[in-house]
């Protein structure tokens, strides 16, 4: 790891400060994802800012019946509250979903919206990587790809986004505040991570300056009877093959309210437009959920090594609509 | 009963027949509290003072010569000590030719003489070794070195190099094929058949303590601290690479945090790091990075194998053909046996094996639990699997109506076989009749159920190991062997099996092992370890008990005077004559004659007498293999459940009902057994080493992204031993250590096509493969 300075901001407007008059500084929160990439040299910071000390931490109902989200609440808090679990189910189960009890201790809500990809070409310094090297190539494309996009993808990178908690984010129309020297503004989860196209270093919406201070939650009657599924080649601990965040309403035998997002198929969180324009006003049936699902897959593209994500796309947004149906929620 | 066995048959002693009072016992491991309370120290964990750190800088082509290096960049960063590459680096003796003579010829993972030489033969291959005060700094400096190349052409994608695969030479270790009758010819005229192609991908061990090494010069003496599974082969290793005489090596192993044949070679990180020591004459340690374990040691072949198997209408087979393409390194591995299960598990009238190697420019390959037996099984088992559903025959009643009486190749003996009675207790435990042979006839909720059976195998071998014996007058046993303990018990296990012997309290014996100073020990490897160290420790209990009763006789007054040593049983700390009859403690015998102490010793660690034991051993060995087929074997009965929407499989239940001869501990055994068919379902479902096709670089090198099982892969599995010994091994003692992994993959593949009807025939049974 190349040596570094560390500073330990006590309140936001340091923090800022620091980052503002240092291009080359890191915000740090729980640094489950920073420090392994600084570890392998991905990542090269000359100053850490710790942000871990900052009051961002809480987790409070709004006015409206939403709820915001401090970027410092770890992720087994956020999965563990209550708040969470009665009103965005989706969200529990999906960052229970992701990494290991140890890692969610650590992580913050700010830091999963910000992980980077898990493609071994980006964290292997030999191999080719547009997003770690712009211009130097893409080693995925005709190599290992089987835990690839095949949406929202470029000549120029696959990479596939790996959070979970984005994916519920994006299903339940989310909001990322952020802050820096030049005030506040909020961003929607639909624009805040970017499409690789030909930048594929640039990931989301964010300036280098600019700290993730909350996420709010819109109200949601929807978002109460949702689950999370997560298709991965072992039980625990692995990035999903694919994802799904569902939120799903029937009333009279026809789906009155929709929200769909998949993950491991995708560059960044997937928010599943079609399907749900598809769903809308549509009969609750299995016909449906699976026209659904192929009309968001139909814009996929897939290489030798990751093409049955389709597929096995299609089948669990099918089976996940399928199991709100006629389950719930899971208790 | 057909498998009973078939061996001559002696008097056996008290501990054989198991009624001393600590064998068979399910007693605590004797280090248990210090590795679970920390206070066991790892190689990595010895202090010395002015410890300086090591880290590698790892070759990035596959293949060429170093054209130049620039160290500057590293060598500025504050508390770097030495940047050691090819240009300045001591010159070091190569790696010896193999020699049957000299078993220590076996120890280089590679021929490769490290930073001796500008070549670069695989992609990651150690280029450079950077020393500094910390681990920190020597790793960040790592980093900071350039290396420049001249590229050559590369050979690295197995599955493109299949076709040029040549057949593998036999060896007085290992045989290449085997044939009987005209099985191509059989297979064509059978008149139900199959002939599947197998393939499994690379694996690595990922033991949980990546290799380390700490390694101290005094003048030309030197000491190191590794977790190494051949104690013998690495001093003698160390000794000629750097010039010392093999008395001026020390090598102390006492934990070894697990190892499964990755430990059994001598790799790059364990020679620079006593390389990095002689540059810097300071006390070096190097603890590799996980990347660094999969860059530089080793990992299991990958393989395409061919099963085709022939056989009448009412299941006997009448062709059994195996053959397989496993790679080895150009620079070194072993060529894997992947067809060694075939000659023993079927009675099939024709048979043809052969197994053909493709060289690669990739890191040697090396043994990993159950080398060829493994893989094997996996290829054999579904395939016998994929016969029955072919006949329309259970699985289980398949495999009984072709369990051979004699070894199926060559019609020798077999020295123990019980996997009749493995399968019948089996399907009764694991209610393998309430199973309905229809493909997705059975169901939990929304998942298919499916229930597969296979048998496990794996040859039990023999080594020699020279052990000592001591005990003092207040009734206190100490036992010296250079052995590994590399999380199996062998402590434990060997001071119940001399508290039997002696006829002395468990806790009254203390084991040293895992030092190479004490007497020479065999290897952890082969499932071999418990067996060849009982050999030598029963024959020198026996020694110790003739020079007590020598001592007795001697000496006025004993009421021994006159016995002879067949009268007595050792019991209660001394020799009696029978269950009632006149005898006397340990204690009383050297008291009366004065001394401390007996001690006893078996096999000599004079280099006259480890020749002269090498060559025993090597005849007792051809000889005895001559005479029979001994393996362990047994029965995997599993439940998967598969989910018909995503192809996921979770395996539900588990049992394995084996054939290891006497247990000698059951709680260690059944632990070990466990974790055998825990190595098996990863190997089944999620493991893969992904080695770029295009350069044959490791893209996957670490616990993230090389999927272990987890507990929530892991069902709840049970263990049952049959706990007969077996009549040509010491206390009738087979190898515990491999296998149970082997059957493992196939258990499941059979279980999965059960559940869905789908044939996987390439591992790992991954998701997208059940779409």
């Amino acid at each position: 790891m190349r040596p570094f300075s560390y500073v330990s901001a006590p309140d936001v407007a340091t923090a800022l400060r620091a980052v503002a008059d240092d291009p080359g500084a890191k915000f740090l929160g729980g640094g489950t994802n920073l420090v392994d990439l600084m570890r392998a040299g991905i990542e090269q910071p000359d100053t850490v800012v710790d942000i871990t000390s900052l009051p961002l931490a809480e987790i409070g109902e709004r006015p409206d019946g939403g709820v915001r989200i401090g970027a410092l609440v770890r992720n087994s808090r956020l999965a563990a509250h209550p708040l969470i679990r009665a009103r965005y189910p989706v969200l529990s189960q999906a960052v229970l979903a992701g990494a290991s009890a140890q890692l969610r201790n650590m992580a913050t809500v700010g830091g999963n919206l910000l992980q980077r990809t898990r493609c071994p070409y980006f964290y292997d310094r030999t191999a080719a990587c547009n997003k770690r090297e712009p211009g130097s190539g893409c080693g995925a494309i005709g190599g290992f790809n089987r835990g690839h996009a095949v949406l929202g993808v470029s000549g120029a990178c696959i990479a596939a986004h790996p959070s979970d908690m984005c994916v519920a984010l994006a299903a339940l129309d989310a909001v990322v505040e952020v802050e820096s020297v030049r005030g506040v503004r909020r961003v929607p989860m639909a624009s805040f991570h970017r499409p690789p196209g030909e930048t594929p270093h640039v990931e989301t919406d964010l300036s280098p300056d600019e700290l993730v201070t909350a996420v709010e939650l819109p109200p949601s009657p929807t978002a109460a009877n949702s689950r999370y599924r997560k298709v991965r080649d072992r039980a625990s601990y692995a990035f999903a093959l694919v994802s799904v965040a569902a939120a799903l309403e029937v009333r009279d035998g026809t789906v009155t309210g929709v929200g769909l997002a998949l993950g491991g198929v995708a560059t960044t969180p997937w928010r599943a437009r079609r399907a749900e324009h598809a769903l809308l006003g549509a009969p609750a049936t299995e016909e449906s959920f699976r026209r659904a699902a192929e009309a968001e897959l139909a814009p996929a593209t897939g290489l030798p090594g990751n093409a049955f994500k389709i597929e096995m796309a299609r089948r669990a947004v099918t089976a996940t609509l399928r199991r709100l149906l006629t389950e719930g929620s899971p208790a | 009963m057909t498998s009973t066995p078939t061996a001559p048959t002696r008097t056996p002693s008290p501990v054989e027949t198991g009624t001393g009072r600590s064998v068979g016992r399910p007693l605590d491991r004797v280090d248990g509290t210090a590795k679970t309370t920390g206070a066991a120290r790892y190689a990595a964990e010895h202090p010395h003072p002015g410890l300086a750190h090591a880290a590698l800088v790892h070759a990035a082509v596959t293949r060429g010569r170093i054209t130049g290096i620039d160290a500057a960049g590293a060598e500025a960063v504050p508390g770097v000590l030495a940047v050691i590459t090819h240009e300045n680096a001591p010159a070091m003796k190569p790696p010896p030719p193999v020699s049957v003579l000299n078993l220590s010829s076996l120890a280089s993972g590679s021929s490769v003489n490290y930073l001796n030489t500008d070549e670069v033969h695989w992609n990651g291959q150690p280029v450079a070794v950077v020393v500094a005060e910390t681990p920190e700094a020597a790793r960040h400096a790592a980093g900071l070195v350039r290396v420049s190349y001249r590229e050559l052409p590369a050979t690295v994608d197995f599955a493109a190099e299949e076709g040029n695969a040549v057949p593998q030479k036999s060896s007085a270790l290992q045989s290449g094929g085997a044939r009987k009758g005209d099985a191509e010819a059989a297979l064509a005229a059978a008149p139900v058949s199959v002939d599947l192609r197998f393939t499994t991908p690379p694996y690595h061990h990922n033991a949980i303590e990546p290799h380390a090494t700490t390694a101290v010069w005094d003048g030309d003496r030197l000491t190191v601290h590794e977790g190494t599974q051949n104690i013998t082969w690495l001093r003698d290793h160390l000794a000629l690479r750097f010039g010392v005489p093999v008395r001026n090596v020390r090598v102390v192993a006492p934990y070894v945090g697990g190892a499964f044949g990755g430990k059994t070679m001598v790799w790059a990180g364990t020679v620079l790091t006593v390389l990095a020591a002689r540059v810097t004459g300071r006390p070096v340690r190097m603890a590799l990075t996980r990347e660094g374990v999969y860059r530089t040691v080793g990992g299991r072949t990958p393989s395409a194998q061919r099963v085709a198997l022939g056989a009448r209408a009412d299941g006997t087979l009448t062709a059994l053909i195996h053959t397989s393409v496993t790679q080895t390194g150009r620079t070194g591995g072993l060529p894997e046996q992947a067809t060694s299960q075939s000659r023993h598990l079927y009675a099939a009238e024709n048979i043809l094996l052969r197994q053909n190697l493709v060289e690669l420019d990739a890191v040697p390959n090396t043994p990993m639990r159950a080398p060829g037996e493994s893989i094997g099984t996996f290829a054999l088992e579904s395939a016998v699997d994929e016969l029955a559903c072919a006949l329309g025959l259970d699985p289980i009643e398949l495999r009984m109506r072709n369990e051979p009486e004699r070894n199926p190749v060559d019609g020798k003996r077999f020295a123990h076989r019980m996997l009749r009675e493995a399968y019948a207790l089996g399907a009764e435990r694991f209610g393998w009749s309430g199973r309905t042979p229809e493909p997705g006839s059975m169901r939990d909720g929304g998942w298919l159920v499916g229930l597969g059976v296979a048998s496990a195998y794996h040859p039990s071998w023999q080594m020699p190991a020279n052990v000592t014996v001591r005990l003092s007058a207040d009734g206190s046993v100490v036992v010296r062997c250079g052995f590994h303990e590399m999380g199996m018990g062998g402590a434990t296990a060997q001071a119940q099996i001399a508290a039997d012997a002696l006829g002395v309290p468990f806790e009254a014996v203390r084991v040293e092992y895992g030092d190479s100073d004490l007497p020479s020990g065999p290897g952890a490897g082969g499932s071999a370890q418990t067996a060849s160290v009982a050999a030598s420790l029963l024959a020198a209990c026996e020694k110790l008990k003739g020079s007590l009763l020598a001592l007795a006789r001697r000496s006025g007054g004993s009421p021994l005077r006159g016995r002879r040593p067949g009268d007595l049983e050792a019991r209660d700390g001394g020799l009696w004559a029978g269950p009632a009859g006149p005898g006397e403690t340990y204690a009383a015998i050297l008291a009366r004659a004065g001394r401390d102490s007996a001690e006893a010793a078996v096999g000599s660690d004079t280099r006259v007498g480890k020749v002269t034991g090498q060559l025993r051993f090597m005849s007792k060995l051809l000889r005895d293999r001559r005479r029979w087929v001994k393996a362990a074997c047994g029965a995997h009965f599993c439940e998967v459940r598969v989910d018909p929407d995503t192809g996921e499989v979770r395996v539900s239940r588990w049992l394995g009902v084996f054939d290891v001869g006497r247990v000698v501990n059951a709680k260690m055994v059944a632990s070990q057994l466990r974790g055998g068919i825990v190595m098996g379902i990863g190997m089944a479902l999620s493991e893969e080493t992904l080695v770029d096709p295009r350069n044959g670089r490791i893209m996957n090198p670490g616990l993230a992204d090389y999927h272990v099982p987890v507990h929530a892969d892991v069902p709840p599995i049970d263990v049952h031993c049959l706990d007969v010994p077996d009549p040509t091994m010491p206390l009738g003692l087979l190898g515990v250590g491999e296998v149970s992994v082997t059957g493992v993959a196939a258990a499941i593949a059979n279980a999965v096509r059960h559940a869905t009807g789908r044939r996987v025939r390439d591992l790992p049974v991954t998701p997208d493969k059940l779409l």
